[in-house]
């Protein structure tokens, strides 16, 4: 079953008299339940991929089907109840709010969707845990490792039961170490939670954890192809 | 939709991460509220002294006094002071229809003695009609009759102050006095009634008929002078009518054809009390209302400090939307934040407003009231102040775009 579908999709940023084509004919279409690893050169689309496919941008051109809904000329307001509701966002900054408890922090888009304060707790919590992040429900984001924080994220991602996330470039700020048990635990919610993954990454060894990936090159899908499944 | 309350502690926490800064901007609110609330105690405290005075003075009342009105001081010589007397008094008792009560008066100040204690006053020469004239009544003994006026007997009765300097505690009536050396007895004690508008101490005062002024105290020049009348309408409607009677009554008996000028002037004291009491309520809006432009100052410095925090907390802004933060989350928590602002601001001015007055009756004597009314007025303005100057900050807030807002450094 399709998730996340766009035809034709463009991006094109003016600057003065130049035009900058961000995207340029994007075409793709993911399933649920994928695991998919958008690579290629800085500056080809990545990011502006992923803020459009995930209601934060809206393109130039083109259509996006996001669970077979069409998303273009959508108002502020209907876009935001798409990202609280559909989609959960990891980004390389983790962009945690500051002066906020972690588990505050998940609370957040539960607050935005009219939960009681009490399964809003449950939640949190449970989501925390699920992030083996039990015993620092209450540190601030500046007491804790980055890998934490970036699990605090994935956990505030997955929250509202959001079947994809999208991840731009997660590792980008951790060591290896904290890397591998990020994608660990990413690997493991898209295959036993059956959460669709779409994530951003320079790196060989971070791809090679998901089952299909796609090349970017100047605004434009320039390979797509399955991973050989190492046993 | 996000509920009020988690609104309303976000705002808090957000408050509380900048004290100071929240404290200084709420300086201006609190300064602001406080000056309109003091000001308006201010002029409330006025007015209600003058219209409690009105009321101890006497209500209704017009008072005739010899002199020209038109040409003021310039005319003024010792014949034409004497053109009033006790029979002008009398007409108008009976010939004006629209008068209830008549009170001429000879007065002058005297030293009054009794035992080894001595105290200077106003003696004041009158009909027994001074009573009803300005509302007073006796605490004790009687009142002097007609009788007494006509035989200009040697009675007297003391005022509050007066008593309370010669006699203290001990009881005054039937006791005698010497006023400018000449024995009086004392009949009657008068009730306390306070100070006039200008300050005066109203119990300051010894009434003795008229007759036994002009004649054993103060020496008229002529029998029967008097230095003014004072006149009770029957009521607040007929007090004009009562002023056209008098001054056409007197104008025939002092022989005054219609082109010269008046030898008298009828003054109208209600009239005059409230033309005052007018003004100092204006005076007392006139000074809130340049106070209120503190509290416009107050919240342009809510607006200031509201639109740095929209710039510092960008990223945030960016983050809470791409949660699900929709355009009235945002707004709400900023208008909230701001209101938050002015309220406690509004709060602690009010604090400050009512001490303020305390010490202002405390350090210039001025009586002040804080009416609930303005309490809750400049409560309220508080809030629309905050509501008003919140709304740009927390509205740029809510149009900034979710991407750039993440992407703010
Ligand atoms: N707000 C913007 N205004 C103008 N141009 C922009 C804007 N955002 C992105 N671009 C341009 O769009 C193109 C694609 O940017 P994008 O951020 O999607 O690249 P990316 O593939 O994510 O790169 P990186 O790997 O460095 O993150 C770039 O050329 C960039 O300069
Ligand atoms: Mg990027």
């Amino acid at each position: 079953m399709v998730l996340i579908e766009t035809h034709h999709l463009t991006k094109i940023y003016e600057l003065g008299d130049s035009t900058v084509h961000a995207l340029n004919d994007v075409s793709l279409t993911v399933a649920h339940g994928e695991f998919l690893a958008i690579m290629g050169p800085s500056g080809s689309g990545k990011s502006t991929f992923m803020n459009v496919i995930g209601c934060l941008d809206v393109p130039t051109g083109g259509q996006y089907l996001l669970d077979g809904m069409d998303i273009g000329r959508r108002s502020r307001d209907e876009l935001a109840e798409l990202r609280n509701k559909k989609i959960g966002f990891v980004f390389q900054g983790f962009n945690l709010l500051p002066r906020t408890t972690a588990l505050e922090n998940v609370e957040l888009p539960m607050l935005y969707d009219g939960c009681s304060p009490r399964e809003r707790r449950e939640r949190a919590m449970d989501a925390l845990k699920a992030m083996g992040l039990q015993g620092r429900e209450h540190h601030h984001p500046n007491q804790l490792s980055g890998g934490q924080q970036q699990r605090v994220a994935i956990a505030r991602a997955l929250v509202n039961r959001a079947p994809v996330i999208l991840a731009d470039e997660p590792t980008g700020n951790l060591d290896t170490r904290s890397s591998v048990e990020i994608m660990e635990l990413v690997v493991k919610l898209n295959r036993e939670s059956r959460i669709t993954v779409i994530l951003v990454t320079h790196e060989q060894d971070i791809a090679a954890f998901s089952r299909r990936i796609v090349k970017f090159r100047d605004g434009r899908v320039v390979s797509d192809e399955p991973v050989k499944q190492a046993e | 939709m996000i509920g009020i309350p988690s609104t309303f502690r976000i705002s808090l926490r957000a408050l509380r991460v900048n004290k100071m800064r929240s404290a200084l901007t709420m300086l201006g609110i609190i300064i602001g509220v406080g000056a309109v609330i003091t000001m308006l105690a201010v002029g409330t405290g006025a007015s209600e002294r003058i219209s409690a005075q009105m009321a101890s003075i006497g209500s209704n009342l017009l008072i005739v006094v010899p002199g020209s009105s038109t040409s003021g001081g310039i005319r003024m010589g010792s014949g034409t002071l004497s053109t009033l007397t006790q029979d002008d008094a009398e007409a108008i008792a009976r010939e004006c229809p629209a008068v209830s009560d008549v009170a001429p008066m000879y007065n002058g100040t005297a030293q009054v003695v009794y035992g080894n204690q001595n105290w200077s006053t106003g003696i004041i020469g009158t009909t027994p009609g001074i009573l009803p004239v300005r509302d007073w009544s006796l605490a004790s003994g009687r009142v002097f009759t007609d009788q007494d006026v006509r035989n200009a007997t040697k009675v007297c009765l003391l005022g509050q102050t007066v008593v309370d300097n010669l006699f203290g505690n001990a009881d005054p009536v039937g006791q005698v006095v010497r006023i400018k050396k000449v024995p009086f007895t004392v009949i009657g004690v008068l009730e306390k009634k306070g100070q006039t508008d200008r300050g005066q101490d109203q119990d300051d005062t010894i009434f003795v008929p008229l007759t036994t002024a002009q004649k054993k105290l103060f020496g008229a020049p002529f029998a029967g002078l008097v230095r003014s009348i004072t006149v009770k309408a029957k009521s607040a409607d007929e007090l004009e009518a009562a002023e056209g009677q008098i001054t056409e009554l007197l104008r025939q008996r002092h022989r005054i054809g219609p082109r010269q000028d008046l030898d008298f002037t009828v003054r109208n004291l209600t009239q005059m009390m409230q033309a005052r009491e007018q003004s100092t309520q204006v005076m007392g809006l006139l000074l809130a209302a340049i106070a209120s432009v503190s509290l416009l100052v107050g919240g342009i410095g809510i607006m200031n400090i509201m639109l740095v925090s929209v710039t510092e907390r960008t990223r945030e802004i960016g983050i809470r939307m791409s949660v699900g933060a929709k355009t009235w989350d945002i707004r709400l928590q900023f208008i909230i934040e701001a209101l938050t602002l002015s309220l406690i601001g509004g709060v602690v001015g009010i604090i400050l407003g009512i001490s303020g007055s305390k010490i202002v009756t405390l350090l210039a004597g001025w009586a002040t009231i804080v009416s609930p009314l303005s309490v809750l007025l400049a409560f309220g303005f508080s809030g629309l102040v905050g509501l008003f100057f919140g709304f740009y900050p927390a509205y740029k807030a809510s149009m900034l775009n979710p991407i750039d807002a993440l992407h703010y450094e």
